[in-house]
């Protein structure tokens, strides 16, 4: 027989107005096997949770039941009194009497007697519940950077700085992601490069961190404190180890006119180059699609000049395989492709240009040293017009979401021209501007008021070339609705943030979710907003929506402190709510039959083979399922499927769920 | 091939010489256009700015009686009675409640799944991959293509072409042989209906079409709408006036350019009709 006790909660009058809790303890010390049963105001409090520890103590309870709020509120908070008071906290079970009862109904006899019922179900379960334990993982202490923009180098960083060790990663032959091709950054105007450039040599010169360039993520194997990641190293054609970064090879490679990425197109790169600099590392790779030797079979002219034989051709892809505890996505994000507006005639019109490429107009790095130059003739446009929400917010055409750095970069944009082009004019077209941050809005302002940048609140309906001048054609929204039109000389575009290319790719290699815009999801918007939905990978940056730098930046550190407190465990501590696959004594050994039909539903890997053996012979009986509970996250996905019944999720098992429903049904 | 035909009232008034040049083009590529009887006005410019029901019926009407006829496809070359006939279709496969209505009024019951197409539609899914083989006389002119308000829109109903940016003649009328130019009011208002009532901003708002195909040098302006067409063409020398000099490109529909270009005289495609004189082409 056992002895359960039923704890009721008033929740001060959140419950107890519309229940009548005096009369549900009354009702559960009357359930059969509860063997004590009483209500308080706050059982939260200090108090209340005396009461059950003391009653726990006195009725040798072996079972709990509390009548309160959610289990998502206080559930850890009962379960861990009972455990100071000596019972298992798995025995213990939350009776949901507020958001299933008291805020959803009217103070009446039915609402009472609702809350009675629930509470019997919760005692039929608890009957049944087994005493469980957290499961141990043991974890490698080491974590995985996936992306060598910002986001990454600051949780590389901060990861290493407490002491664990790091990979970080990046395709592409530098890291620095995009804020290195920024110009000045808002809303400080200090200069990208300068505060950037600094913390890439850290992340290359840092004991704790292992940087590979030209590197992605092949394979992710493993769970949580336990990953193994197969890294692909692409093959730079260079040897790094003899390679002093001199440069001398750049300047001789006959490849002169590839459209430099760095540069956004703005200017030439080489097709053995090094994209800026300023870049770490500083040594150069070959781009084999823009090679001659790898096109077309000859040339060689930089293995000639290197000085050090530092070239090496045809020299494949390298595989490693890394142990990983945690792993931290930080790639980024992109801008949306210029088709989705052709009416503004990018691509048309050499003077019709991206944000991204005015950044790089404006950059002392930049092709024209930092001067304003259009990219026609070359000359300094007089007339400037910056057009906002170029696919964002555009439910028909474009994306629907705010892309939300726009508002802030093209106020700074236009500051930059007017204290570039003195007696130029600048007009930003915008819907609304969006300036919520720490001295956004003042940027803003000081744009509007210092440097007599031309706010007009209406949108652009399309941009035209007439006698060398773009006619942008436009309305202005709080003049009642009257057409404006602009003879400008250049014109920049404020494109939409979107998910990286290959973003969803990446996400279904490492098996964590993305949302329909192909941006990484997170755990909880609010409550988990580095976590993902797979325990041990979280998120940092803009690869979960578009961020600017300052947000980008907190969420890497964020993402970092749940590394490394991953990390820093002598072991890993999870819920044992996880399923299991029934063992049985012989000849059974299990109910599974090995149908596997568990593997190939479950979304996180969990199912393995195992094989149970004859102890003498060593032969194979029979081969069965097991979970493995460092992959488990316990969705019930493989309980529902199992044929043989087999399978349960420990504190949720058919037999207890059927003694709850059983109970709420049978009055 | 026989297809369903909706002329409207426009194909037979003021823009004659459409229905004239659909009609002869339509054989020379094996189809047959039958007119749906008994069609009536589909509402367009007046009815759905004043009573929504009957801006659903009157469509609707036509639509059933074309299902009742048997035709699969219609084809409706005027902008303005295509776009009404795919709004109804739309709004009444939306809404099972106000199509019961509908039909109630109509005195009819219809499954509503009709393909509407407009002349673009119609040239590119039966006449397109054929004309290059019919070609007798290229159409190498320099034309602006203007599309106007309603050919593509709206395009979550429509969908087909870039609605800001459409390019469907430019690649029709490349196809013949022109030079299509680039140009900044593909699609700016004409100043529609409101021809009659304010002509005077029709003026404006045509001129600066006109003025700007002719200022960058197009022979003809290439139109698939007789609102449009009617506008860009009957009010000329309001037009004229308001830009101050006399414009003689002329504006010549889609249909036409075509059948030029297949060889049809000139007469059966009724470019004698226009008030521009077409003598250039």
């Amino acid at each position: 027989m056992s002895k359960i006790g039923v704890f009721i909660c008033h929740c001060g009058e959140n419950i107890s107005a519309t229940v009548d809790c005096e009369r549900v303890a009354k009702s559960a010390s009357e359930m059969e096997g509860v063997a004590f049963a009483t209500d308080y105001k706050y059982m939260c409090s200090d108090p209340g949770q005396s009461l059950i520890k003391n009653a726990i103590r006195e009725y040798h309870l072996d079972g709990v039941v509390v009548g309160s709020c959610s289990p998502r509120m206080h559930e850890p908070t009962f379960r861990r009194a009972c455990s100071e008071a000596g019972l298992n906290p798995y025995l213990c079970e939350i009776a949901n009497l507020r958001e299933h009862v008291s805020w959803v109904h009217e103070k009446s006899e039915a609402t009472t007697l609702k809350a009675i019922d629930i509470v019997k179900g919760v005692v039929e379960k608890v009957r049944r519940n087994k005493p469980l334990n957290a499961i141990e993982v043991p974890i490698t202490k080491k974590a995985l950077v996936i992306g060598g923009g910002i986001a990454g180098i600051q949780a590389s960083l901060d990861i290493a700085n407490c002491g664990q060790k790091v990979i970080l990663i990046e395709k592409g032959p530098s890291i620095g992601g995009h804020m290195s091709q920024l110009s000045e950054t808002f809303p400080t105007l200090d200069c990208s490069q300068c505060i950037l450039t600094p913390r890439m040599v850290e992340v290359a010169q840092h004991p704790n961190i292992t940087l590979y360039t030209y590197a992605e993520l092949e394979k992710l194997d493993g769970f949580i404190g336990n990953f193994k990641a197969t890294i692909r190293l692409k093959a730079k054609s260079v040897d790094y180890n003899k390679c002093t970064g001199c440069g001398l090879c750049t300047t001789k490679c006959p490849q002169k006119k590839i459209p430099s990425e760095f540069n956004e197109g703005l200017g030439t790169r080489t097709a053995i180059f090094t994209p800026f600099p300023q870049a770490v590392p500083n040594k150069p790779a070959i781009d084999k699609e823009h090679c001659n030797y790898y096109q077309k079979g000859k040339c060689k002219v930089c293995q000639k000049f290197c000085p050090t034989g530092a070239i090496e051709y045809d020299k494949p892809d390298e595989f490693i395989t890394e142990d990983i505890g945690a792993v931290i996505v930080t790639t980024g994000f992109n801008v949306l492709k210029t088709d989705f507006f052709p009416e503004y005639g990018y691509g048309k019109y050499k003077d019709v240009i991206t944000g991204l490429q005015f950044e790089r107009l404006a950059s002392a790095s930049g092709p024209t040293l930092g001067e304003i130059r259009r990219p026609s003739d070359g000359q300094i446009p007089k007339k400037i017009v910056f057009i906002s929400c170029c696919g964002s917010r555009d439910p028909a055409k474009g994306i629907p979401y705010c892309s939300k750095i726009c508002c802030m970069y093209t106020a700074k944009h236009a500051m930059l021209y007017q204290h570039k082009v003195h007696d130029g004019e600048s007009t930003i077209f915008y819907m609304d501007v969006r300036a919520g941050g720490k001295n956004y809005e003042e940027f803003v302002r000081r744009a509007v008021e210092e440097d007599h940048v031309n706010y007009v609140r209406g949108r652009v309906a399309r941009v035209y070339e007439k006698n060398g001048k773009l006619i942008v054609k436009g309305v202005d929204t709080l003049l009642g609705a009257k057409p404006v039109e602009i003879e400008a000389d250049m014109v920049v575009l404020a494109t939409a943030g979107v998910a990286n290319k290959g973003a969803e790719e990446l996400a279904q290699k490492m098996h964590i979710s993305y949302d329909p815009y192909h941006f990484f999801a997170e755990a909880h918007p609010k409550l988990k907003p580095v976590e993902t939905n797979t325990a041990g990978i979280f998120l940092a940056g803009a690869c979960q929506a578009p961020k600017d730098i300052p947000e980008t930046v907190a969420s890497a550190s964020g993402a970092a402190v749940k590394a490394v407190s991953l990390l820093s465990q002598p072991t890993l501590v999870r819920e044992p709510i996880v399923a299991v696959v029934n063992r049985c004594a012989p000849p059974m050994f299990s109910t599974c039959v090995g149908c596997f039909m568990c593997e190939t539903i479950c979304p996180y890997n969990a199912i393995e083979h195992e094989e149970i053996k004859d102890r003498r012979t060593g032969k194979v009986i029979k081969t069965v399922a097991k979970i493995n509970p460092g992959l488990c996250q316990g969705c019930g996905t493989c309980v529902s499927f199992c044929r043989s019944k087999s399978i349960d999720i420990q504190g949720y098992t058919n037999e207890e769920m059927f003694a709850e429903v059983t109970a709420l049904l049978n009055k | 091939m026989k297809l369903g035909f909706y002329p409207g009232c426009s194909l037979n008034g003021t823009a004659r010489e459409y229905n004239e040049s659909v009609k002869a083009l339509a054989p020379v590529f094996g189809i047959e256009l039958i007119d749906i009887d008994d069609w009536n006005c589909c509402g367009a410019s007046a009815a759905h700015a004043v009573n929504r029901d009957l801006s659903l019926a009157l469509p609707a009407r036509t639509l059933a009686l074309a299902e009742k006829q048997g035709f699969d496809e219609i084809v409706v070359p005027c902008a303005a009675c295509f776009n009404r006939l795919a709004v109804a279709q739309y709004e009444l496969n939306k809404d099972e409640m106000l199509k019961k209505s509908v039909e109630k009024s109509i005195d009819m019951t219809f499954n509503n799944d009709i393909k509407i197409l407009n002349v673009v539609q119609f040239i590119d899914k039966y006449i397109k991959d054929k004309i290059l083989e019919k070609i007798s006389h290229k159409f190498e002119h320099q034309v602006a293509c203007y599309y106007g308000c309603l050919l593509v829109r709206p395009n979550k109903i429509i969908d087909f072409d870039r609605v800001e940016d459409p390019t469907s003649l430019d690649e029709l009328m490349q196809l013949i042989g022109a030079t299509p130019i680039d140009w900044g009011f593909k699609t700016e208002c004409c100043g529609a209906s409101l021809s009659i009532a304010r002509t005077d901003l029709v003026a404006k708002l045509s001129g600066n079409i006109v003025k700007d195909a002719a200022d960058r040098g197009a022979e003809a302006i290439i139109v698939a709408c007789p609102m449009c067409h009617s506008n860009l063409d009957m009010r000329r020398p309001q037009i004229d006036e308001y830009v101050g000099e006399k414009i003689s490109t002329p504006v010549i529909y889609i249909t036409q350019a075509i059948g030029l270009a297949v060889g049809i005289a000139p007469e059966k495609l009724g470019l004698q009709r226009h008030f521009v004189k077409v003598n250039t082409l």
